[in-house]
């Protein structure tokens, strides 16, 4: 027999081998851990990518134009010509607020009968009444109408080589960054973020989970594995399992939406991986805590999902939190890797920002390392 | 701590352990417990469940922590360097953890690597283990599709893929049908005769104690006695007597009244009488009740012995006497449950493959069988919990396919685990289910009444359920159980983690129902309880294999070394020999 044949007492690469070799087996045989993988990069993608959009389309307005001049028609056909506007005609005011109340319109842009004579006056006045009971459209709405007023009167103002002269209302709309100002564009990267913690949190925590469950630990302790192996072996492949769907993500982004990635591919995998050993860290911890899957699943969801969800800045922009929350924010991961992430593909290589939340990150990764080396011992009860 | 060199592999010393309940409360799990397991010698640690076998046997694998006292292993001290210990013994929790999603080889391979066996090594055992354990055929299936005896023998294979110098066994033949466990058993012994191994071992079978070099009673953590099963047998010779009914009593009631005879410390019905253990070394004399039977003086066994000890620390027995509130309508002799051509498919898994029994009132019956064997499919259909594939059911006189409603209102139901709420206390439970089966007011009132009063269930009434003592619940689930008065009173696997005497206890309740007029259908995995039954199916891969009364089954069974066959004798011929003849059809 070969005992003795090998030290058994050094950590032993064969040993994380085959452990790490027999996670990847129950991986691939196991249909639910493919699809939190593979399937769920791809729905979230296209569930945040199509289905939930900050962008307005064919917002339709009512114009009510009281005395037709040169100056609103002017104002009229750029609307008209615009993609963001279906334009609803109304000769009062009563019929468009009529057109309001029965959902037909949600704006109303209205010229006031002196509309030519206050533009030649240089101070005229429009009045933009805007459905408010979705809040969030609505600003939108009443911010793209201005826009739209805006870009006439710039291109009047060069027709007219008058520049200096011609009334203007000054409202600055500039998108930064998201230059179609396309949500997708902020949502994509958040996507990441919900993957790499379904994988690195979720997947293993459940994992480990399952193997106190089924009673499979027990067996595994009373041989010469160490802990540190175990632990080894379960990193691994859910390491690699995330970084698969960042691929994933990052490659969908951009065939489906035109996503750019700015910044540089390798820093986005480093913060990534630093990232995705913060989840794996969260997950050991949980997991080697409870031993059950049903509340692994519980604290992991609570713990992890839902902030990278509600309070990473990722949907809900933190600035504009009260600070009680925006102080909460701190704690949570999700947080600072949703900020490189935006950095990244939408911005570029902004040192000060990255490296600052990949400091954190690798902080939080090793104290969280830390806390499952020393919890995972090879001990029953 | 150093340990001599030279002294016995596994030397246990005055060891104490106790945990603590999330609900708060500690719990005494070994109490001063001292032991050594011999070189080359197989030791068993034999007790009922709850008696700290497992907890010892985790400590000697380094997996628990004494809170005092010494654990040397092979020179080693456990406590402080666990891990030296691991490098070099080979253990087999009780669920033995095989990774489901992965091949017999691939489990096997997966041992191999962690223990450090190399390629050369391995082409060496690998064939021995498989042959062994008759696995060949099977390297390529996943462990979670194998039968629990081989998903066992898998376990006992990837322990032993490097020779251990200590082989640690949790209760391997739990759960296991008797086929595989004589298989084990075989395995064992010849690890031990032929590859100079040092097994120790734990079982609640009482009888597998026969089987090993030393043995340690353990109950509630204490030691009852230690040394060879011999010595422990010895305890009992002189007392034991098989007793049989001169006036043409059943050996159920026989066993009954003798079960509750002051000088008697243990009744068992066996092959058609009765055998007991008696406190002093003669028959009992005729008490008050009289009964009319002749003693025979046996030889005694392991399981006297241990009963011996057992009820010199478990007590006296209490009463067990049933008294229904009404007499239960009907006459006896006529067909309770009637059960033609049954069937139950799951996809193109026949679980249960035409059935046809019928049990009279009154009767006890049961139906024993391998797992895997439908036994538990068929329960689930005669309670009208899933509905069958074909054939005819006819339960208290309705049709089960047709009126299951009303064929409920006339059948109790113990599942496997016992359905109690273990949060909720006693009268919680009672309460609960006598509103489920519809009982209200002043009747739900005087159900729960008779319920702890016959089941003298009183003084735990307000314990939360999942902290009763062993027997108890099976006391509540019965309870539960009978609550609606019930003609019809099935019985999953009841017994299974109860110590002896409260398995004894249960029968005696059995009995007294069927009595009464209630019809009785169990399951059991403990083959000696086939005993009680007035008649038993044997069933194996969803077929029924033989029907009858217990004795005539037992005939079934060639007589060995000039000993009666046990039950189990008569069960491993039966299935035997069906098995053979299916081969032969195959071929």
């Amino acid at each position: 027999m070969s005992r003795g044949a090998i030290s058994a007492r050094a950590p032993s690469l064969r040993r994380v081998v085959a452990l790490t070799r027999k996670e990847t087996w129950q991986i691939l045989r196991d249909p639910s851990a493919i699809a939190v993988g593979v399937i769920l990069p791809l729905l979230m993608l296209i569930l945040f990518g199509y289905g939930l959009s900050f962008d307005i389309q064919r917002l339709p307005v009512a114009l009510v134009v009281e005395h037709s001049s040169a100056e609103t028609s002017g104002a009229v056909s750029a609307l008209r010509l615009s993609r963001y506007f279906t334009v609803h005609p109304a000769s009062t005011m009563a019929e468009a607020e009529r057109l309001m109340a029965r959902h037909q319109v949600s704006a109303i842009l209205r010229f006031p009968p002196s509309f030519a004579r206050d533009v030649a006056r240089g101070d005229a006045t429009l009045l933009v009444a805007v459905n408010a009971t979705d809040a969030n459209s609505a600003r939108i709405a009443s911010a793209y109408v201005k826009g739209a007023i805006n870009t006439w009167q710039d291109r009047e103002a060069k027709d007219a080589r008058s520049a200096p002269e011609m009334p203007n209302i000054a409202v600055e709309n500039r998108t930064w960054f998201n230059d179609a100002n396309q949500s997708q564009w902020f949502l994509v990267p958040g996507v990441i973020v919900l993957v790499m913690t379904l994988i690195g949190a979720l997947l293993t925590s459940l994992v480990i989970a399952r193997e106190w469950e089924r009673g499979t630990f027990e067996a595994l302790f009373a041989t010469p594995v160490r802990s540190g192996e175990i632990l080894l072996s379960k990193i691994l492949p859910y390491f690699v399992m995330g970084m698969l769907g960042l691929a994933l993500s990052v490659i969908g982004s951009r065939a489906l939406f035109g996503v750019p990635l700015r910044g540089s591919l390798w820093l986005l995998v480093a913060v990534s991986s630093l990232y995705l050993l913060v989840a794996l860290g969260i997950g050991l911890v949980i997991s080697s805590l409870t031993r059950s899957q049903f509340l692994a699943n519980q604290i992991t969801f609570v713990v992890t999902f839902l902030p990278a969800t509600l309070l990473s800045g990722f949907i809900f922009d933190i600035r504009s939190m009260p600070i009680g929350a925006q102080a909460v924010t701190l704690v949570f991961p999700a947080r600072y890797f949703v900020s490189a992430l935006q950095t990244l593909f939408l911005a570029g290589d902004v040192w000060v920002v990255v490296l600052r939340d990949a400091a954190v990150l690798a902080v939080m990764a090793a104290i969280l390392m830390g806390i499952a080396v020393k919890s995972t011992r090879k001990r029953i009860g | 701590m150093r340990f001599p060199t030279a002294a016995a592999p596994v030397e246990i010393r005055r060891v104490h352990k106790t945990f603590r309940r999330p609900s708060g409360e500690t719990v005494k799990a070994l109490a001063e417990i001292s032991f050594e397991a011999q070189r080359h010698e197989l030791t068993a640690l034999v007790g009922p469940d709850g008696g700290g076998k497992t907890t010892l046997l985790r400590m000697i694998a380094g997996l628990v922590a004494p809170d005092a006292g010494a654990v040397s292993v092979l020179g080693i001290d456990a406590c402080a360097d666990p891990q030296s210990v691991q490098e070099r013994i080979g253990y087999m929790p009780q669920r033995f953890g095989l990774y489901e999603d992965l091949t017999v080889q691939e489990n096997l391979d997966l041992y191999a690597d962690l223990h450090g066996v190399g390629r050369q090594a391995r082409t060496d055992i690998y064939p021995r283990l498989l042959r062994m354990t008759a696995l060949g055929p099977f390297t390529r299936r996943l462990a979670g599709a194998l039968s629990g005896g081989m998903k066992q023998k898998l376990g006992l294979a990837c322990t032993l893929v490097r020779a251990p110098e200590l082989l640690l066994l949790d209760e391997p033949t739990v759960g296991v049908d008797p086929l595989s466990r004589k298989e084990l058993w075989e395995i064992v012994r010849s690890l031990v005769r032929e590859s100079a191994l040092t097994v120790i071992v734990s079982t609640s079978y009482l009888d597998e104690a026969e089987f090993c070099d030393h043995t340690v009673a353990l109950h509630l953590g204490e030691v009852l006695a230690q040394g060879a099963p011999q010595e422990i047998a010895a305890r009992a010779s002189g007392r034991v007597f098989m007793a049989s009914a001169t006036d043409g009593t059943p050996a159920r009631s026989l066993q009954a009244r003798l079960f509750r005879h002051p000088q008697v410390v243990d009744a068992l019905p066996e092959a058609g009488r009765v055998r007991i253990v008696t406190r002093d070394a003669a028959p009992p004399s005729d008490d008050a009740d009289g009964f009319s039977a002749t003693f025979e003086s046996t030889a005694a066994r392991f399981e006297d012995g241990f009963m011996l000890l057992f009820r010199a620390r478990a007590g006296e027995v209490r009463s067990t006497a049933i008294r229904l509130e009404r007499a239960l309508a009907g006459e006896a002799g006529e067909v309770a449950v009637e059960v033609r051509e049954l069937l139950r498919t799951f996809g193109d898994f026949v679980a249960v493959d035409r059935v046809s029994f019928e049990v009279r009132r009154g009767e006890i019956y049961g139906l024993l069988g391998p797992n895997g064997a439908g036994k538990s499919t068929t329960f689930r259909m005669l309670c009208g919990l899933i509905p069958a594939s074909g054939g005819q059911l006819r339960v208290a006189g309705a049709d089960l396919r047709r009126a299951r409603a009303e064929a409920r209102a006339k059948l109790g139901y113990v599942a496997q685990k016992f359905s109690l709420y273990g949060d909720l206390s006693v009268d919680e439970n009672l309460d609960f289910f006598a509103s489920a089966y519809g009982l209200r007011g002043e009747k739900k009132r005087s159900r729960i009444g008779w319920a702890k009063a016959q089941f003298d269930l009183a003084a735990m009434a307000s314990l939360p359920s999942a902290q009763l003592p062993g027997g108890y619940k099976q006391r509540l689930a019965m309870a539960a159980a009978l609550l609606h008065e019930p003609e019809i009173l099935f019985l999953d696997e009841a017994t299974s983690g109860a110590d002896p005497l409260a398995r004894r206890e249960f029968w005696s309740r059995i009995g007294a129902l069927s009595q009464q007029g209630v019809t009785v259908i169990v399951t059991t995995h403990f083959m000696e309880e086939a005993e009680y039954c007035d008649r038993i199916l044997i069933m194996d891969a969803g077929r029924a294999l033989a029907e009858g009364a217990p004795q005539a089954i037992r005939a079934r069974a060639p007589r060995r070394e000039g000993r009666e066959p046990t039950m189990e004798d008569a069960f491993i011929a039966v299935v035997e020999a069906s098995r053979g003849r299916a081969q032969e059809a195959v071929q």
